[in-house]
């Protein structure tokens, strides 16, 4: 897992309010009562996070947490207070103008919550629109708009217009649209929170499939721990424009920095979060076959239950690391308190 | 059942048992009544201090703003320059420049291309025919909705040629063809500018606030100075009058686009050029073809102003009419207008709300097809001026065909004024001693330092000092400029108008918002008023109660009262449902509904209703002012026609200042009643 750092940002702050920047100049890093005291918003307070090569960095916090406050800054749409943000190693915020044009043209896309498609062009306008704002030519731009639109599988909809779509169907113009430049960093700012429950899965399903195909560098941003859970590599929790945990899925379930982050692993089913490596007794011995030590629970629970004795384990490499016994999956399926 | 009870008891509290008398109420009332006492009696009570100045302030103490104005223009006509270039030379360009489409489009339309001078001057090439401007007319109608409007905006077009108004219509079209795309172009790029630049909108915002409060005839004068009296003067001063509120619209329209938009216009890499064309405008092209919609309305309503200093067509023959005071041709060429109006305002409604969606023509089909209502015109164009020469009725409306019905009004007049005469004296009568002439004699009576103090206390109360000191400034002037009895005249004359619009109209708004049924009705009738240009206002009430300030009254009152219903209307509309069922819940009659929660709740939107009401009051004073009034509209009117600018400008300044002073006291008032319930947060 040394994949190389595509994106970071070091102590950004951003603060709303009339005295915001004085504040910031009077005490580089505030506290919670000073900036109270200066009556200003701390929107995003001291964030850093690196986020590496095809990674799917989810983005976790309760409304007004700061979640879309960060990703604009990390896409340098507001300016930071303070701190730096870097990409692909060299600081974007010292970028010029045509630059950040040049960089937002190639390398970036982004997903909205509300979709942001402009409601006077067609489906293909749309999401040809970004590569026509480029000059690129007539024949490429519709090329690649047309494959974009069926990697989303909206083929056949080119000439309709936005509003003659369905929420889910619009999103996936969104998508199309963020896709069609072929960006290495995609952000997705609640991209599927508008949606209806059964719609919703449904795009977090083909994201996923998606993703496999297209390796992208991902920041998503949602406030619902079940997707960021589905969904990410690692999850950064959000509490006031802070950030108060950075860990895998499962990490969060089974080591949560705080109560506050404990809540809401709560109500997760466990066992769909938890991998068999997470429960392995090194001093049991198994019998029959192997499973491998990345499976989810949920995945191999009933063999394990199945099986009169305990299951060995085995790691990547192949190499048998302890078993499991249907105790402790038991306790992943049916207890509520720590999984070891 | 107890609950109920419990419930009721609550509501009881709050309506009543409180003690509503709280020492800041008893102050208020003491000084209101104090304020009319001494309207009734600052007169006499002036008179035996010996201290006649607080009634009458002394001319010695004026200041003479208007001749030095005067001087100052004059100035700027005859001497001023940079360097070779005199300020003469900068308007005749501006001159030039708006001469050539509108000579042409007057060309186009009526008069036809002509080589040569006076006498010797030969027609190259005649005005378009009547049928091809209807043919275009409903051709437009068809494309921006169907053949409902064509068949409405071809019937409009044809009512004027029957009604022989065809070429005064003509003139005033080809002079809305120049004024609105100037207008709503130049609008839209200002507002652009304004929405790129925060510092921008921050200069321009007053400017248009003042733009819009001063009343037109205020720069018409220095327009007149500067320009003369003709056409391009009178094009000036409808560009200048109906811009405003483009740039407003357009401003708002661009702040209104969802941030989410924004950011994706910024994230897939537009230059800030590309992001204002192709995503911004496009994205608000609806909210801002309203500003357009506004635009030509706005010029609508100038025509008969502008025919004051030099526009010919429809406006003038309406002026000329009334000041012959002959009812009948003003009502035709009155009504013409009005149906003008109507096309033109429909037409371009249904061509705003067709803008945000891109047109559905197929694709990979010739030209010709696509453009065949374009092509079916220009066929009937030609072919109307290839064949006009032959038969003459193609080229103009045959002339014993138009039909007038200027007789049928004055015979109407003649009719209700020799048998209602006594009940239409009799109601006029009544409203003058009983409602106006008090009104009247309190305003005038009330010593201005007190009035002033008054403002100021009432500023302050509502907005802190910042409003405490502007209603003191702005009242303060227009005592030092000696205007002060006919501000108070004008303060009487809106007043007056203003309270009766909103006793008429709060209730009807009411019932709008209640009864389905009756909101129809009277959207109907609401919606008509306000398409209206608002001089016709003028026309029926001169007719039964002839000239003077009831009439002026009742004119205002017609033009004013839409905003009032409206907002009423709206308010009570909008209150929370939520509110409505914890009350209906609690036990609550519909009477005790209304009363209790919907009126105290929809207060916020009914002061912003009176607040636009006293707008369009003052802003109408300028017309009424043809009818005799002796306020500050007259000041006005008398400042044009003998060009005096000095005097125009501070008069309209004056009124002016009044609608600042009355807009910033109600919008606090109204922002203080939306704070306390909760509407909107203090900051
Ligand atoms: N332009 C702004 N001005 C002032 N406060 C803002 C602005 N944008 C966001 N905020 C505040 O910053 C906080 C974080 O907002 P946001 O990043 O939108 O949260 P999230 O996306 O997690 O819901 C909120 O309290 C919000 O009110
Ligand atoms: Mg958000």
């Amino acid at each position: 897992m040394t994949r190389p750092i595509k994106l970071s940002c070091r102590n950004v702050w951003k603060l709303y309010g009339a005295n915001a920047d004085q504040l910031l100049h009077k005490s580089p890093s505030p506290t919670d009562a000073e900036i109270r005291a200066a009556g200003v918003i701390g929107a995003v307070r001291d964030a850093s996070i690196d986020i590496a090569d095809g990674e799917i960095f989810v983005i976790m916090g309760l409304s007004g947490s700061g979640k879309s406050t960060l990703v604009r800054c990390l896409a340098r749409l507001i300016e930071s207070s303070r701190g730096q943000v870097l990409f692909e190693g060299s600081d974007l915020l010292q970028a010029s103008d045509r630059e950040m044009i040049e960089i937002r043209r190639h390398k970036m896309g982004m997903v909205f919550q509300h979709f942001a498609l402009l409601p006077h062009l067609t489906v293909l306008q749309n999401i040809i629109f970004p590569l026509t704002v480029q000059g690129v030519g007539a024949q490429e731009t519709n090329t690649r708009g047309r494959e974009v639109l069926e990697l989303v599988g909206l083929t056949g909809r080119e000439d309709y217009y936005p509003r003659e779509l369905s929420g889910g169907q619009q999103q996936r113009v969104g998508i199309a649209r963020s896709l069609v430049t072929e960006p290495d960093l995609w952000f997705l700012d609640e991209p599927f929170s508008a949606l209806d429950p059964l719609i919703r899965r449904e795009m977090q399903d083909e994201f996923l499939r998606l993703q496999a195909r297209l390796h992208k560098t991902i920041v998503f941003i949602t406030h619902d721990f079940d997707e960021a859970v589905r969904l990410a590599d690692r999850i950064a929790v959000m509490k006031d424009g802070e950030i108060i945990q950075v860990a895998t899925p499962q990490e969060l379930l089974l080591r949560p920095a705080t109560d506050y982050v404990a809540e809401f692993t709560r109500h997760i089913p466990r066992d769909k979060v938890l991998t068999v490596g997470a429960l392995v007794d090194a001093n049991l011995t198994g019998s029959g076959a192997a499973i491998m030590a990345d499976a989810r629970v949920a995945d191999v629970a009933e063999r394990i239950i199945a099986a009169d004795t305990a299951v060995p384990v085995a790691d990547v490499d192949g190499r048998i690391v302890g078993a499991v016994d249907r105790v402790a999956v038991a306790r992943v399926l049916f207890g509520t308190g720590s999984a070891t | 059942m107890t609950q109920r009870v419990a419930n009721r008891h609550a509501f009881s509290v709050n309506g009543g048992a409180v003690r509503w008398l709280t020492p800041r109420r008893a102050m208020t009332l003491g000084l209101i009544a104090l304020t009319l006492v001494l309207g009734k009696y600052g007169g006499d009570l002036a008179k035996a201090l010996d201290m006649r100045w607080l009634v009458k302030f002394p001319s010695a103490w004026t200041v003479p703003f208007k001749s030095q104005i005067t001087v100052a223009m004059k100035w700027l006509v005859e001497d001023a320059h940079v360097g070779p270039l005199a300020f003469t030379d900068l308007t005749r360009a501006i001159a030039w420049l708006i001469e050539q489409p509108y000579q042409f489009m007057v060309s186009f339309l009526a008069k036809g291309f002509w080589a040569g001078q006076g006498a010797a001057a030969t027609e190259i090439l005649p005005a378009a025919s009547w049928i091809a401007v209807i043919v275009a007319v409903i051709a437009l109608g068809h494309y921006c909705r169907d053949w409902g409007l064509a068949t409405l905006a071809g019937g409009c077009f044809l009512y004027l040629a029957a009604f022989g108004q065809w070429d005064s219509a003509m003139v005033t079209l080809a002079s809305v063809a120049i004024a609105v795309p100037i207008g709503a172009g130049g609008g839209l790029l200002v507002g652009i500018w304004a929405y790129r630049h925060p510092v921008g909108e921050r200069i321009l915002s007053p400017m248009l606030d003042l733009m819009q409060t001063v009343p037109v005839f205020a720069y018409l004068v220095p327009i007149l100075f500067m320009f003369g009296f003709g056409p391009v003067s009178a094009l000036i001063a409808t560009i200048i009058y109906a811009t405003p509120p483009m740039i407003r619209v357009t401003t708002l329209a661009l702040k209104g686009v969802d941030p989410e938009i924004v950011d994706f216009g910024r994230m897939a890499g537009t230059t800030p050029r590309q992001l204002i064309w192709r995503v911004l405008v496009p994205s608000a092209a609806k909210s801002i073809m309203i500003g357009v919609n506004q635009v030509i309305m706005l010029t609508l309503n100038m025509v008969i102003i502008a025919s004051m200093i030099g526009a010919g067509g429809l406006g003038f023959d309406v002026l000329a009419a009334l000041r012959r005071l002959d009812i009948g041709a003003g009502f035709e060429a009155g009504l013409a207008i009005v149906v003008l109006a109507i096309a033109v305002d429909r037409i371009s409604q249904a061509f705003a709300q067709q803008a945000g969606q891109a047109p559905t023509v197929p694709a990979g089909q010739g030209w010709i097809r696509r453009h065949r209502r374009m092509v079916l015109v220009l066929v009937v164009l030609v072919v109307a001026w290839l064949l006009g020469r032959l038969v003459p009725a193609l080229k103009d409306y045959p002339e014993a065909q138009t039909l007038t019905t200027g007789a049928f009004w004055s015979e109407v007049v003649r009719y209700l004024n020799i048998n209602y005469f006594d009940s239409f004296e009799a109601i006029k009568v009544a409203f003058l001693t009983w409602f106006m002439l008090p009104v009247k004699q309190m305003a005038l009576g009330i010593p201005w330092p007190w009035a002033i103090a008054m403002l100021v206390l009432l500023g302050w109360r509502a907005g802190g000092a910042r409003l405490a000191v502007l209603c003191g400034t702005l009242s303060g002037l227009i005592l030092l400029a000696g205007l002060w009895p006919k501000a108070m005249i004008t303060v009487y004359l809106c007043g007056a108008s203003v309270i009766l619009a909103t006793v008429i109209g709060v209730p009807l708004g009411v019932v709008a918002a209640l009864s389905r049924r009756g909101g129809q009705v009277i959207g109907v009738v609401i919606d008509t008023l306000q398409t209206l240009p608002s001089f016709v206002y003028l026309i029926p009430v001169v007719m039964l109660f002839r000239v003077g300030d009831f009439t002026a009254m009742v004119a205002i009152v017609l033009y004013a009262l839409a905003p009032a219903v409206r907002y009423a209307a709206h308010g009570v509309r909008n209150v929370s449902q939520d509110l409505i069922e914890a009350g209906t819940v609690s036990g609550c009659s519909k009477w005790q509904l209304l009363r209790l929660i919907r009126l105290p709740m929809a207060l916020p939107e009914i002061l912003l209703g009176i607040n636009q009401t006293i707008m369009l009051a003052l802003s109408m004073l300028v017309i009424t002012a043809l009818v005799g009034t002796r306020d500050l509209g007259q000041e006005v009117y008398i400042a044009l026609t003998k060009a005096d600018t000095g005097r125009g400008l501070v008069a309209g300044l004056a009124i002016a200042f009044i609608a600042i002073i009355a807009d910033r006291l109600v919008s606090a008032a109204a922002r203080g009643a939306r704070i306390r319930f909760g509407l909107e947060s203090p900051s």
